[in-house]
């Protein structure tokens, strides 16, 4: 009786839950959609893993996961980096447990081969059982395709798919201009928050270019600043614009005056910033350094976003981890100066501190927001997330399409992205 | 050991621990010292906070800053506000220079918020200032056991 059972229903097809405007509800909800997107996004694109302050030595690593799976992160003696499957070729157990350190080489507990820091196998105790059945050269830790652009670090499953500066395009610009908040020191990523949501993944990919929940969900972090940050921050009004870079990449300019950190050095420095310019001019900091530092030390104007996983975030790294269907995992990385002044750098913990993580005065906010929509995607299924604003004003840009601030141009881009990789053969 | 001091100082802190279950945030602020520091540290092997990222890093403005957004009624994140109970046990004086005296005591709390029962423990450790027969708070460090593991909004006082 077999033909009377019912088949899983896995013949959806992805293209049909994206339309120009809208996106279906299911996408937030149905697991064969998710393990899809594991494989064919995840699994099938450039995936950022560390930025390369986080191992800035030779055996210098940190453990990560593309999609669901387990990698490791490090610097080989010849500090080239590496991106390996954290798995012993022997029988599966993990080879590294820690989220960052140092080390010479990674050896599993359960039976001890030992690996060395480019994933060659290097040891196996007691092989005489073997005989000549093994080749240790055949068993390395499994290794990933690596590319960097501006000292991010990216990894893909796919040896076939484009450069990871063709993947990029039109979003390289835009990284150039982040990384200058280091101030001519370089970026090092010291520390960051990590938390969990109960929603799908994609509804913070989204949150990443949307300015119109900035004045509602952060009205109590707006009411804890100072008033030439509140005028700042009042940009949904404001000369802003949201543009589609390309491949699912989009730059929200919510502050166009801070898009490039290194412009209009000779401008008056905003009274927020007086006492640490001074504290930097009293460390002997020549002028038109401390004006390039206290520039930078905010931050720039806008949020750049790379799919899938990934966002240069005003002054912060935002990066996502799908854990299942109805689960996320965030982490907001901290950057600062390298080397640059303490001053400054303690200047930019206490800003990251105030906004991001679980007791900061924005990220809570936002986490209970998107829990409320995975929550209310739970009703009517058959309805549909609506992604049309700023559509009447959008116009072709150089890179792509150009709408205002608060215009979901870039969702758009990336569920244009998401539905053109979910269609495709693999 | 001094039990008299050990006495003192549990007494003193339970008494915060309730103004903090029951939302007297005036009282709590009122007994800092005016250069106090309310840290919540992420990596618990560190020592120095200040040039580090913590949860919270808070002077007396952020902690006013901190009990407005919970008071406030403007942050979806604490309406409804979270209710707590925090049990504090385990007091131990690790130091007494006559004028700062350094406490450790292990803190339980539960939060219930909508649907959810949390649980969160720490260390806290105290530096008190002995001010006017009584005692004000110079530092307050509160180290969750599971800081360095992924954590929900807190949208309380720890």
């Amino acid at each position: 009786m077999s033909n009377l059972i019912p088949a899983v229903n896995l013949a959806v097809d992805p293209a049909d839950l994206v339309q120009a405007d809208r996106v279906h509800t299911s996408m937030y909800t149905d697991p064969a959609l998710f393990d899809a997107e594991l494989e064919k996004i995840f699994h099938s694109t450039w995936i950022w893993v560390a930025h390369e302050s986080e191992i800035p030595d030779a055996g210098s690593y940190k453990t990560t996961y593309i999609g669901k799976q387990p990698v490791i992160v490090v610097r080989d003696r010849k500090k080239d980096i590496h991106v390996l499957l954290n798995r012993c070729r022997h029988r599966g157990a993990t080879v590294c447990e820690h989220k960052k350190g140092k080390t010479n080489s990674f050896v599993c507990p359960y039976h001890g081969w030992g690996y060395a820091l480019d994933g060659s196998l290097r040891g196996i105790p007691h092989p005489e059982s073997y005989g000549d059945c093994i080749d240790k050269a055949e068993l390395p830790l499994v290794s990933l395709r690596t590319e960097r652009y501006a000292g991010m670090i990216f990894a893909t499953f796919k040896d076939d798919i484009e450069p990871l500066e063709d993947f990029l395009g039109a979003a390289k610009k835009w990284m150039d201009l982040f990384m200058k908040q280091g101030a001519g020191y370089g970026i090092k990523v010291p520390g960051e928050h990590r938390f969990r949501f109960p929603g799908n993944w994609k509804i913070q990919l989204e949150n990443t270019t949307d300015a119109y929940h900035f004045p509602l969900v952060h009205k109590s972090f707006l009411s804890s600043v100072d008033e030439q940050t509140l005028e700042l921050f009042d940009f949904v009004k404001g000369p802003g614009y949201v543009e589609d870079l390309g491949n699912g990449h989009s730059v929200m300019v919510m502050i166009p005056e801070l898009i490039d950190l290194e412009a209009d050095l000779d401008k008056p420095i905003p009274e927020r910033f007086e006492a640490l310019a001074a504290e930097l001019r009293d460390e002997g900091i020549e002028e038109q350094q401390v004006r390039r530092i206290v520039r930078a030390v905010g931050g720039t104007g806008f949020n750049l976003n790379l799919f899938p996983n990934v966002a240069c975030s005003m002054a912060f790294f935002r990066v996502l981890q799908p854990i299942s269907v109805t689960e996320t995992e965030i982490h907001h990385a901290v950057i600062t100066m390298d080397g640059g002044p303490a001053a400054a750098n303690r200047y930019r913990l206490r800003l990251h501190e105030h906004f991001q993580g679980p007791m900061g005065f924005g990220t809570p906010d936002d986490s209970e927001a998107w829990e409320r929509v995975q929550k209310g995607a739970n009703a009517g299924e058959d309805l549909w997330i609506m992604l049309n604003r700023g559509l009447p004003g959008e116009k072709p840009s150089a890179d792509g399409l150009i709408s205002d601030v608060s215009a979901e141009t870039g969702m758009r881009a990336a569920y244009q992205q998401w539905k053109k990789m979910m269609a495709e053969a693999q | 050991m001094n039990l008299n001091l050990l006495n003192e100082v549990t007494a003193f802190i339970w008494q915060e621990g309730d103004m903090l279950d029951h939302g007297e945030y005036d009282a709590w602020l009122a007994q800092w010292t005016a250069k106090g520091t309310y840290i919540i540290p992420i990596d618990p092997k560190q020592t120095d906070h200040e040039n580090t990222l913590n949860y919270a890093y808070d002077d007396h403005h952020m902690r006013q800053l901190r009990v407005q957004r919970l008071i406030g009624g403007e942050s979806i994140s604490t309406s409804p506000q979270p209710r707590t109970v925090r049990t504090l046990s385990r007091f131990r004086v690790l130091g007494d220079d006559g004028v700062n005296v350094t406490v450790r005591c292990a803190q339980n709390l539960r939060e219930f918020r909508k649907e959810s029962l949390k649980h969160y423990s720490a260390d806290l450790t105290y530096t008190l200032v002995r001010a006017g027969g009584g005692f004000q708070i110079h530092r307050k460090v509160i180290s969750l056991i599971n800081s360095d593991d992924t954590l929900a909004g807190i949208g309380y006082i720890l």
